[in-house]
């Protein structure tokens, strides 16, 4: 190599800038990152979505498989006594992967993480056998924390007794919804990440440090071409509605340019019969062109339709 | 070019990888744009093509954004590495072999990932959307074979010093490894939550920054004196342009999180960061503006150095928009709205991809020894591109700022939806230009390798433009 002594030196000044500028953009914030507590959002969240919503092994072609199931439960599964008031648990079956939080209870920050392992028993959870998790309120050191409780350890709950007990209208299929918004490509249109000042207003508070933990992919959105959805679900939590929009959106917001995902209802309805798409859209453009009254009728979605996924998903946005 | 791929090094002419990879990236550009002009046809009439989950605009938008980057921008990238590393070091390639296998197979990496991408298989994060097998894959088989192949051909020079694009390339090839390793972390060992996010535009902001604004500029460094004659401005300005880059660009990723809860230090930090990007810009554009002196004719009649000079002079407002729209101060305003898509599109097809048809003009021309097939398509590619660019980029900007007033005033949102109807048709009409623009385009460099006149030794082919 014919070098100048130049290059020798400007070799190692390279050295010292970039790695001056990794260690500003990387090394600092991880610091400070991985410093911030769980909310309870992030929580719910996590146990809501489960390990991960975009491509990954479980679920490599991310049609919703190996996701976690949000149950409210009225009864004890154990006794089939009635619960004091309903309670919320995060049914995870066999080979479902665990969130963040259950896998490296570490991110879940000072007085979460040792409630979670001491008295949630979060590190008695396999995956072979499967899980049920809720949220519980307890003291460490003098101060209240929320902290992810492993049912399965502390009571007995496995997650075939709660299906058992479940009835499919108390069921969310959130976790599976995540995906299919992921999957869908949602979030190029509608950010999970209101702007700054008067947008608050109108969509909502924005996401607190911590609201994140363990959440993936955050799927913020950037090119904004449509409604914040951070807290959708506070501001319209119609099923019917949702339903309708999701079908075609020129139903209920004629000037919408939202694609129509009517493909999400898969092949059948909810009462087993097969859905005419063609049909449907032809009555629909006969409507358009003023030729019918009323539109066609929504079919009702299948309860294991990736469309129900997404209703519940969006829902969870409160 | 498939038959060199089992020859011998030493029989493979000299350029091969060049051409393949010219083509290859021709080729992407017309497909990715005309991928741009589908989804902008979707946006101004949504029930175009409906029904259908493949082609849906959110199974599609993903797919345009990385054809243009990975196949077009990043191959001519290669193509001009290939063949302008070795003439500044007076030598070959190091190995024409790798570089024809590094084409081959970052055409099948790039299409078996961006077919599964389309299915909807994607890390959900924006710019590094790829799932994370397909990114090792890019960095093995794509980035590593083509950094290895610019820097033993620099290492194993025939010249004393290191011309200043072949600095460039050296940095950003290593630099572009490094990004999509760290960038692409969270995949590798599912980092989650606020570390996922702010790598995501780590790893956004450092492609751009790191990979595609620096060789995008070294390219010109080259063009230009070449093409003219001139002998560079300042080598000093180079070194504060390549300085400044290295610097000043890698650091204000943050800036694309303004409204997310990251520390506020780094947000400061990223936003000053930010305005000094006006240093390695004001200092590029200045000084292939003052190489241009004496030559301002060939700014009309040359096609390579209209390309170059129009690349540059859109590096002006590029910069001013980069430098100004992330501080805080504007940003509320503009943030996530049709100004940044504008802005993006000023940048990779304003004034990046103008420098790389430039390269790509010239270096297939003389590399295959042969005239451009017709002057008139090329003018046509450049004022359909240029004209194309421009609607989309002024109709973009009005309806980002027609977004952003409906934001700050609390306009229900729907009413900025119909308001941005008329440009979001503009869009298309101009997106569907530029699309028309590269299929003549390739027709062209076909007919170039096809039936060019042949360019006599020793003589350069815009020499002969003008020629019968």
């Amino acid at each position: 190599m014919a070098g100048f002594r130049e290059y020798k030196i400007g070799s190692k000044m390279f050295g010292i800038a970039l790695g001056g500028s990794m260690t500003i953009t990387l090394f600092f914030p991880s610091i400070n990152i991985a410093s911030v507590s769980s909310t309870d959002i992030a929580l719910t969240k996590q146990l809501e979505m489960g390990h991960e919503t975009g491509f990954n092994l479980d679920d490599p072609m991310l049609l919703g498989w190996n996701k976690p199931l949000g149950v409210t439960l009225k009864t004890d599964p154990k006794t089939g006594q009635a619960l004091a008031s309903d309670t919320v648990v995060f049914v995870y079956k066999k080979g479902t992967s665990f969130p963040a939080g259950i896998l490296h209870p570490r991110i879940l920050g000072e007085g979460i993480q040792q409630l979670s392992v001491e008295q949630g028993h979060v590190g008695d959870a396999r995956k072979d056998v499967g899980a049920v998790f809720t949220l519980s309120k307890g003291t460490y050191q003098g101060k209240q924390y929320t902290y992810i409780e492993n049912l399965t350890a502390t009571k007995g709950w496995t997650p075939s007794d709660v299906m058992h007990v479940a009835k499919d209208e108390d069921v969310s299929n959130a976790g599976k919804g995540k995906t299919m918004f992921v999957r869908e490509g949602c979030w190029w249109c509608h950010t999970l990440l209101p702007e700054e000042t008067q947008d608050w207003q109108v969509f909502g508070a924005p996401p607190m440090l911590g609201d994140f933990n363990g959440e993936s992919p955050t799927a913020f959105g950037s090119d904004r071409k449509a409604p914040d959805l951070l807290h959708v679900g506070s501001r319209n939590s119609s099923k019917e509605w949702m339903m309708m929009h999701f079908f075609n959106p020129r139903l209920v917001q004629p000037h919408s340019i939202m694609p129509r995902f009517d493909y999400l209802w898969g092949e059948k309805d909810a009462s087993g019969n097969k859905i005419d798409f063609v049909k449907w859209r032809a009555e629909y453009d006969e409507y358009r062109e003023g030729k019918r009254v009323t539109p066609p009728d929504v079919p009702s979605y299948a309860s294991d339709s990736e469309i129900r996924g997404l209703i519940d998903f969006i829902l969870s946005l409160k | 070019m498939l038959k060199y791929l089992f020859a011998k090094n030493e029989d493979i002419p000299s350029g091969s990888a060049a051409i393949f990879f010219g083509f290859s990236a021709i080729v992407w550009f017309v497909i990715g744009t005309g991928m741009g002009s589908y989804n902008a046809a979707k946006l101004a009439f949504p029930d175009f093509v409906t029904g259908s989950e493949l082609f849906s605009f959110g199974h599609m938008r993903q797919v345009h954004v990385m054809i243009v980057i990975f196949g077009w921008i990043s191959m001519a990238f290669a193509m001009a590495m290939m063949y302008i590393t070795p003439a500044l070091g007076n030598n070959k390639l190091w190995s024409e072999k790798l570089g024809l296998w590094n084409c081959m197979l970052w055409n099948i990496g790039l299409t078996l990932g961006l077919t599964v991408l389309w299915a909807g298989v994607t890390s959900g994060r924006e710019y590094s959307d790829f799932p994370w097998p397909v990114d090792l894959y890019l960095a093995s088989c794509v980035f590593i074979p083509l950094g290895i192949n610019v820097w033993m051909t620099i290492i194993n020079r025939r010249t004393q010093g290191i011309y200043t694009t072949n600095w460039f390339f050296a940095a950003a090839t290593f630099m572009v490894i490094i990004v999509f390793l760290v960038g692409n972390l969270p995949e590798f060992f599912h980092l989650t939550g606020l570390t996922e996010a702010y790598l995501t535009w780590w790893f956004a902001h450092n492609v751009l920054g790191l990979w595609i604004t620096p060789v995008a500029a070294a390219i010109a460094y080259y063009t230009i004196p070449k093409v003219t004659g001139n002998p560079l401005y300042s080598h000093r300005i180079g070194h504060l342009h390549f300085w400044s880059v290295v610097v000043f660009y890698s650091t204000p990723a943050a800036h694309h999180l303004m409204s997310a809860p990251l520390p506020e230090w780094l947000k400061s930090f990223a936003s000053v960061e930010g305005v000094l990007i006006l240093v390695p810009a004001i200092a590029f554009v200045s000084n292939i503006l003052l190489t241009m002196q004496g030559k301002w004719h060939m700014f009309v009649e040359n096609i390579e150095v209209r390309f170059t000079v129009t690349g540059c002079l859109m590096a002006i407002p590029l910069n001013m928009q980069g430098g100004f729209q992330q501080t805080r101060a504007i940003n509320w305003y503009i943030h996530g709205t049709g100004w940044i898509v504008a802005h993006a599109h000023l940048a990779l097809l304003g004034f990046s991809t103008f420098l790389e048809v430039a390269a790509v003009y010239y270096g297939l021309q003389s590399i295959m020894k042969r005239k451009l097939y017709s002057i008139t398509l090329a003018n046509l590619h450049f004022w359909l591109l240029l004209i194309g660019f421009t609607t989309y980029w002024v109709s973009m900007t009005i309806a980002g700022l027609i977004q952003g007033a409906g934001k700050i005033y609390e306009v229900p949102y729907i009413d900025v939806v119909i308001a941005e109807h008329p440009y979001m048709i503009a869009r298309w009409l101009g997106g569907s230009m530029v699309f028309t623009g590269n299929v003549l385009w390739l027709y062209n460099m076909w007919m170039t390798a096809r039936k060019g006149t042949v360019v006599p030794q020793g003589r350069l082919p815009h020499e002969l433009a003008y020629e019968r």
